[in-house]
Order: C-alpha cells, then sequence, then structure tokens
C-alpha cells in the first residue's frame, strides 16, 4: 500500500517570494524558476523532499520527474534528511594543498561522522563537495550560506563549539 | 609607470559595496556616457577596438562575439553573464562581486545596452547564495537611482536586471549548459552549431560572458578601447585578474597589466612576494585546474630561453610539450612537498564527480582514469597504468560535445609528459610512496 505523506507547501512569506521569483522570466518560461524554488524549498524544510518536490511542479505546472530529474543533477539539493547544520568542506586541489586533509579529518573526528552521515546528536552532516571557489582562502567549509575561509585544527575547534551551543 | 588600475581601482574603500560610495567615485559614469551620447553600435566598436578577450578561460575576443549576436526583427536577445565560476583555482570573479557588486551591475546596464537586450540575467554558482544577496541588493540600489528599469535616465530604453542561482554543477560554466540550467534544466551541454549567438537562452540570440570581462565594458565606456589596448602586450590586452593559490607568501586576487614576467608576479612583493618561508617552487597550474601543469623551470623560461610572461600568447608558447594556457587565470603554486600524483588523482575526481555524463568517452573515462589514479597513488599501480592513462586521456580529447572532456585530459597528460619518473616512482616504490606525507626526491629542478 502506498504510504501518504502530508502535503508540503511554501509559507505565505515564501509563497510571495516564490511568485516574485516567476516574474524574472517571459511569458510561458516559468520552468526556469526551478532551481531557485527549490532552493527556496530547502531553505524552508531544510531538505529536499519528493512531496515538496511535487509542490514546486503544481507551482511551475511542469511534470514532476521534470523535477526530480533536475533535483538529482545538481549537488546542493539533499535529498535525504541532513543535521541542523550541514558542513560543506572543499576537498579540491588548492584546499588539499594548504592542509585541508589534516583539517577535515580532524573535523569529522571531532563530529564523529565521515563523508555523507550525520552526527549522532543530529547536529552536523559531512557533506565533501569540490571546490568552493575561495581557493586562495583555503582550506574552507560552508555551512549554508556561510563560508568559513583559512581553517585550521583550532580554527575547526572553535567554530564547532560555538556552533554546539 | 604606476600599474594600471581598471577592476581595482577603488576595492580598497571602505563602503565601495553601497551605491552611494560607488556612485562618488565615478560610478554609473559609464552608463550615463553610454545611453546619453552613443549609440549601441559604438559600445560594441569601443568593445572591439579594446580587444578584451573573454576572462573566463576561453579567451575569445569579447567585441567579436557581440558582433555574431543575431539580430531578427522583433525577437527579444539576451545578455546572460557567467558567475558560475567553479575552476578549481579560480576565485576571482568570487572576489570582484563581493567585494564591488556594482562594477558588475554597471558593466551590464552598459552591455546590455550595446547588445539590446531588455532583460539581462546573471546565473552565479548556487553555492555563493550570500553573492547573490549581494547583487540583488545592489540591482535595487541601482534600480532605485534610475539606472534600471523603465526608462533609464530618460533614454527610452528599459533594462530589467536579474541574478539567478545555480544548484551546483561545474559543467553550468559551459554557456550552453548555464543556458538549459537557466531554462530549468539539467546542465547538459548543447550541440553547436547554432550558437548561443543565434539560438541561446529561450532559442533567443543570446551573449554569454564571464564576470571579469562584463565588468571591464565601464571603463571601456569611459576611457575609449584605444586606452584599454594600449595596456597589455600584443593581442593580450588590457589587464587580467589573476587568481593566486597554493604555496604563495601572499596568495590572492591581484589585478595584472598582462604581459608581466611570470617571475616578477610570483617572487614581487607588489604580487606573491615569492613562496612561503623556506621552500622552493617545484609545479605550476597556471589557468585553472583544467590546464597543463608546468614544472617550475618551465614555467618561467620559454624553451628558446625567454622569460615566461603573463599572457595568453607567452603561457600557451611551446604548445603543450613546453606550454600551458592562461584559462580563467587560476594561478596554482605547488612547492617541493607537493605530490604531484595526488594532486593529479584529486583533479581527476573532480573531473570524474563533475562530467554531465552525456558523453560517453567523459563519463567512463573520467570515471576510468579516476580508477586508475587512485590505484597508483594508493600503491596498487603497474607500469601499464601509466600509458593506459595516456591512452584514456586521448581517447576523451577532442571527442566530446564541450570542452569538460579536454579538461578532464589535460592535467592528467601534461603531469605524466612532464613528472613521469614520480609516477614510476610511486608504482616501484609502493610501500614508501603511500605513507603519509611521502613525496618523490629524485631529480627534479626546483626555483
Amino acid at each position: 500500500m502506498l504510504e501518504t505523506k502530508p502535503r508540503i507547501e511554501f509559507t505565505p512569506e515564501r509563497l510571495e517570494r516564490a511568485k516574485e521569483i516567476l516574474t524574472h522570466y517571459p511569458e510561458g518560461r516559468q520552468k526556469s524558476a526551478l532551481l531557485p524554488l527549490l532552493h527556496l524549498l530547502q531553505e524552508q524544510e531544510g531538505w529536499t523532499p519528493a512531496e515538496g518536490m511535487d509542490y514546486v511542479a503544481e507551482l511551475l505546472g511542469i511534470q514532476p520527474i521534470e523535477v526530480y530529474e533536475v533535483a538529482t543533477f545538481y549537488t546542493m539539493y539533499h535529498l535525504e534528511p541532513v543535521g541542523k547544520h550541514v558542513i560543506e568542506y572543499c576537498r579540491t586541489g588548492p584546499c588539499m594543498l594548504m592542509g585541508g586533509e589534516e583539517v577535515y579529518a580532524h573535523l569529522k573526528q571531532k563530529i564523529g561522522a565521515q563523508d555523507g552521515e550525520t552526527s549522532a546528536d543530529k547536529l552536523f552532516t559531512i557533506k565533501p563537495v569540490e571546490c568552493l571557489a575561495a581557493c586562495g582562502w583555503g582550506p574552507c567549509f560552508q555551512i549554508r550560506e556561510k563560508y568559513y575561509t583559512h581553517l585550521t585544527i583550532e580554527k575547526v575547534d572553535e567554530i564547532i563549539d560555538e556552533l554546539k551551543q | 609607470m604606476s600599474l594600471p588600475k581598471i577592476l581595482t581601482a577603488h576595492t580598497h574603500l571602505p563602503g565601495i559595496e553601497t551605491f552611494d560610495v560607488y556612485r562618488k567615485n565615478g560610478g554609473y559614469a559609464a552608463v550615463e556616457k553610454a545611453i546619453k551620447t552613443m549609440t549601441p553600435d559604438e559600445v560594441v566598436e569601443e568593445v572591439k577596438k579594446s580587444g578584451v578577450r573573454g576572462r573566463g578561460g576561453a579567451g575569445f575576443p569579447m567585441g567579436m562575439k557581440w558582433s555574431f549576436l543575431a539580430k531578427p526583427e522583433g525577437v527579444p536577445r539576451y545578455l546572460v553573464c557567467n558567475a558560475d565560476e567553479s575552476e578549481p583555482g579560480t576565485f576571482k570573479d568570487h572576489w570582484l562581486m563581493k567585494t564591488i557588486p556594482h562594477l558588475l551591475i554597471e558593466g551590464m546596464i552598459v552591455s546590455s545596452y550595446a547588445l539590446g537586450a531588455n532583460a539581462s540575467y546573471i546565473y552565479v554558482r548556487g553555492e555563493l547564495m550570500y553573492v547573490v544577496r549581494i547583487l540583488e541588493k545592489a540591482i535595487a540600489e541601482a534600480k532605485a537611482a534610475g539606472f534600471l528599469g523603465k526608462n533609464i535616465l530618460g533614454s527610452g530604453y528599459d533594462l530589467e536586471l536579474y541574478v539567478q542561482p545555480g544548484g551546483g554543477a561545474y559543467i553550468c560554466g559551459e554557456e550552453t549548459a548555464l543556458l538549459e540550467s537557466l531554462e530549468g534544466k539539467r546542465g547538459n551541454p548543447r550541440n553547436k552549431p547554432p550558437f548561443p549567438a543565434v539560438k541561446g537562452l529561450y532559442q533567443c540570440p543570446t551573449v554569454v560572458n564571464n564576470v571579469e570581462s562584463i565588468s571591464t565594458t565601464s571603463w571601456i565606456v569611459n576611457n575609449g578601447g584605444d586606452a584599454y589596448a594600449a595596456i597589455g602586450i600584443g593581442r593580450s590586452t588590457g589587464t587580467k585578474l589573476i587568481s593566486a593559490s597554493g604555496h604563495l607568501k601572499k596568495p590572492g586576487v591581484y589585478e595584472i597589466p598582462l604581459g608581466l614576467p611570470v617571475q616578477e608576479f610570483i617572487y614581487s612583493d607588489e604580487w606573491c612576494g615569492g613562496i612561503r618561508d623556506g621552500h622552493h617552487l617545484k609545479a605550476v597550474v597556471a589557468g585553472g585546474s583544467s590546464v597543463p601543469i608546468l614544472p617550475a623551470a618551465m614555467l618561467l623560461k620559454t624553451a628558446a630561453g625567454e622569460d615566461r610572461l603573463m599572457s595568453y600568447e607567452s603561457l600557451a608558447d611551446g604548445g603543450f610539450a613546453t606550454g600551458t594556457m592562461m584559462g580563467s587565470g587560476g594561478f596554482i603554486a605547488m612547492d617541493e612537498t607537493t605530490c604531484i600524483v595526488r594532486n593529479t588523482w584529486n583533479f581527476s575526481r573532480f573531473y570524474h564527480h563533475e562530467s554531465c555524463g552525456q558523453c560517453s568517452p567523459c563519463r567512463e573515462g573520467t570515471g576510468w582514469m579516476e580508477k586508475v589514479l587512485h590505484r597508483i597513488e594508493h600503491g596498487h599501480g603497474s607500469m601499464h597504468d601509466i600509458d593506459l592513462l595516456v591512452d584514456v586521456a586521448k581517447k576523451i580529447e577532442g571527442n566530446t560535445i564541450c570542452p569538460l572532456g579536454d579538461a578532464a585530459a589535460w592535467p592528467i597528460a601534461s603531469a605524466i609528459r612532464h613528472f613521469r619518473d614520480e609516477f614510476e616512482w610511486h608504482i616501484t616504490n609502493p610501500q614508501e610512496a603511500t605513507r603519509p606525507g611521502a613525496v618523490f626526491k629524485g631529480h627534479m629542478e626546483l626555483v
């Protein structure tokens, strides 16, 4: 039997933002709003659940599959539930040159989660990502919209301790 | 001679991210000049004269790209700014947009006017959502001051400017993939032709330009294309933002006059200040991860023994045998502590991860190259693997819809070309090579 999950909708404030985004495109091209709307969905839900994607499809007047195929192509949409803070650390060359591997190993140890995992207290999810365009300021990671740069083991401790409070 | 500052003249000023400070320092004068005193074609002409080349990596003359734009009657035209900066080693657009957002907004207005676009988009990589907010604020400020919207400065010219976030995909830096993404689809590059200049966004004529390229247009309008062309060397006119990273004393974003000797860029205190204390330069990736890696000595001097310059031509001197490319200006310096095999494996993982999967040579080839490099790096390689890598790289190169395939092949082929002994050492000394921090100590020319 199919499991019925509660419907997801944007809050009135986000629905207003969605409507404003739709004005950016010419008549009949509302599908262009798909990526921005998926970001809005993830901002609201913390991740990108299928029920939310169905709702976005409805808003845009497109088929749900058109949303799924996009959400699974791009790396920023979390298709599984995540912890409160998703730590997206840059694993690419220039950050590695600046000692990224040691710093990230420490990060994972401190949080108690490996790549792709969420900590037992559900506070943190670790997600390795490719280049964040901050190569001269590496090693770096990103939590939501904030960049943390010039990371050291000490700095990671400070950031995580602060977020735990 | 004082250094020409085209993009960074005001970036040090406190509050330059606000409309008021930007405006007080001469901002939006180019919009006034272009819209009130020049025809769109005259703006295009100045950009052509400037010789400015696409700063995203391809280096194609911007004025020429503009002149290809089809102008059928009654069909809208679009300008799309490529702010999907994702090439490893490159962070100049990120820095420019967050530091002085109005420079890009002003350039977008001037460029849109020149191209006859009434709706333009800035496609920013999704990870830079905080920069999206900065740009949206700048757009609102410019609009409130009458530089955007309907009837700009009473000229009858209308322009709306929108910021579009991506979703995390390197491939969307390729212009046709970017357009697909902006249409709300997967970022699969399109076959060319038709080129975007004929059928781009929504099948309408479209120009896609990089952030840095568009940001130069205000200066060109204010000072003239000839003044821009007077800076630089040969066909490498003007200045270029270089993203300097790796083992340098002062990594960061620098605006250099094209033609600056590489030696000076690395070692002068004006720029990177040399290699970090107690270390020596081993290798450099001079133009973003996609361009061929060069040993230090080969980077500093051309095969003819001349000083190599930071210009499109000089960096490419010698072809791939002894040269490299300017690319996006992502300058990654590596000292003697760097393991070339590990670095090459790291880059191969990047390209495997970022391949869109549309073309088999790239989809399959990038995966195989990563696997083979992984086993060499982790002590399970065989001598045959080195030639296998070269063979796979050759089979990808030139056989894909977009240049991601080439970009994946070149770093590997060049690393083997110049550092083959290091790969062989990994294979013949697996125990030693897999110790943490182990680096090949054989004959190596350091600078």
